[in-house]
């Protein structure tokens, strides 16, 4: 039963892995980014190593996505972030 | 006997502008060389449909892909290449993995004399029971004492790079600029983080603190306590947060963080490479207090690690403190 459960997870990682470099959302690559090293920090205690699974948790899902939110959101291409409405608001009047 | 330079010709050396420099004078070169402020394009509108129109007639030009050969040529040939650099690529490191010794193999590399040091003797040795944070802490610390400096060095990079400088943003727009960086009073987010932050903070602590008696150690735990900070400073704005976390905080905190580590493990080194019995007491495995210098080196680089997080955090996000 665990086998298959790895085998499930690896599956994932794979498909992550190749649909963060062919999504064409920027927001969708990071959130598919998110979801890969959580699930590798659920593959890393299934290995035996707690030690290496907080940090994954820590650093990959956690720390790391925010600060790709931000860049994203500095260089503006979060769609329908609050800043592109309100500048649409403003060139509307 | 020393040669006597006239003023005109010691003003040229590079002790005396060296001076200058540590005595805080100003930079010689500002009135004569000629800096001019960048200043906005100014264009009438004619031009600017000039402009507009030369550049959707470039594309035109470039994409025009039926009457452009060459543009054709290339995308065929990329595409082909594309392909054929993929297969190569993964075809070598198959190729490379299939050399690899098989699993549980007795002529493998890692099977050698240290790892059964480790397992033998490392809770003798270091006193730490989780033998991984053993192995980082004491006979690899000076690693971890460059991985420390790496993450301190990142941040000075941050700085340089991204830091904004604070007198020059007072401009008539910095009120409406500095609410895009600050988060609007979310009471989702706020009742939270109320709940989550002193959890997680307490959880980060933990795990600093039992870094030698179970899984994890000063990185996770830092990287934990980092994020709990990020998510206090997301919900509750940067207002809050400079009551007790501003750049000084972070200057003093790594800077002794990282003297204390230095200091500790230079006892260490010295204390063994000389051969003389440390005077440090490795304690009952399994206490908190045991193994050594490890509880100590693992609350540093936890301070290192936790500072750097939220520093970068918000470098990224407002350029400063």
């Amino acid at each position: 039963m665990m086998q298959v459960f790895t085998y499930l997870l690896l599956g994932f990682l794979v498909v992550c892995a190749v649909s963060v470099s062919l999504s064409k959302n920027l927001l969708n690559s990071i959130l598919i980014f998110m979801s890969y090293s959580l699930v590798m920090s659920v593959i890393w205690i299934l290995l035996e190593s707690p030690d290496l699974a907080i940090t994954e948790a820590a650093v990959g899902a956690g720390i790391t996505s925010v600060l790709f939110f931000l860049t994203l959101k500095k260089i503006q291409a979060m769609i329908g972030s609050d800043r592109e409405e309100k500048e649409g608001e403003e060139k509307d009047e | 006997m020393s040669k006597k330079l006239s003023p005109q010709e010691y003003e040229k050396t590079l002790s005396y502008r060296l001076g200058c420099w540590l005595s805080g004078s100003p930079d010689p070169f500002v009135g004569k060389l000629e800096m001019k402020p960048q200043q906005i394009l100014q264009e009438d509108i004619e031009e600017q449909q000039q402009r507009e129109e030369d550049r959707e007639k470039l594309y035109e030009r470039i994409y025009d892909i039926e009457n452009n050969t060459e543009v054709r040529l290339f995308q065929k040939v990329y595409r082909v290449f594309c392909v054929v650099f993929c297969v190569v690529l993964v075809g070598l490191l198959l190729a490379a993995v299939s050399y690899l010794p098989t699993e549980g193999k007795g002529e493998k590399p890692v099977n050698n004399e240290v790892y059964e040091r480790y397992v033998e003797k490392g809770l003798e040795e270091t006193g730490a029971v989780n033998l991984v944070t053993g192995m980082i802490l004491d006979y690899r610390a000076f690693d971890t004492l460059g991985e420390s400096h790496v993450l301190f060095i990142a941040t000075c990079t941050v700085l340089i790079l991204l830091r904004v400088d604070p007198g020059k943003g007072k401009k008539k727009g910095e009120e409406e600029n500095d609410r895009l960086y600050e988060p609007k009073n979310d009471i989702i987010l706020q009742t939270a983080a109320r709940v989550l932050v002193p959890l997680i903070i307490i959880f980060g602590i933990y795990i600093i603190l039992g870094g030698h008696l179970g899984p994890g150690g000063g990185f996770s735990g830092g990287a934990v306590i980092g994020a709990g900070l990020i998510l206090y400073l997301n919900a509750f704005g940067f207002a809050k947060t400079e009551r007790f976390f501003t750049a000084k905080t972070y200057k003093i905190m790594s800077f002794s963080a990282l003297a204390c580590y230095a200091l500790a493990k230079s006892y260490s080194f010295y204390t063994g490479a000389n051969g003389i019995e440390s005077v440090i007491p490795l304690g009952t495995p399994g206490a908190i207090l045991s193994s050594g210098l490890i509880l100590v080196l693992n609350i540093c680089v936890g301070v290192v690690v936790s500072g750097t997080m939220y520093t970068f955090y918000v470098m990224f996000r407002k350029g400063g403190y």
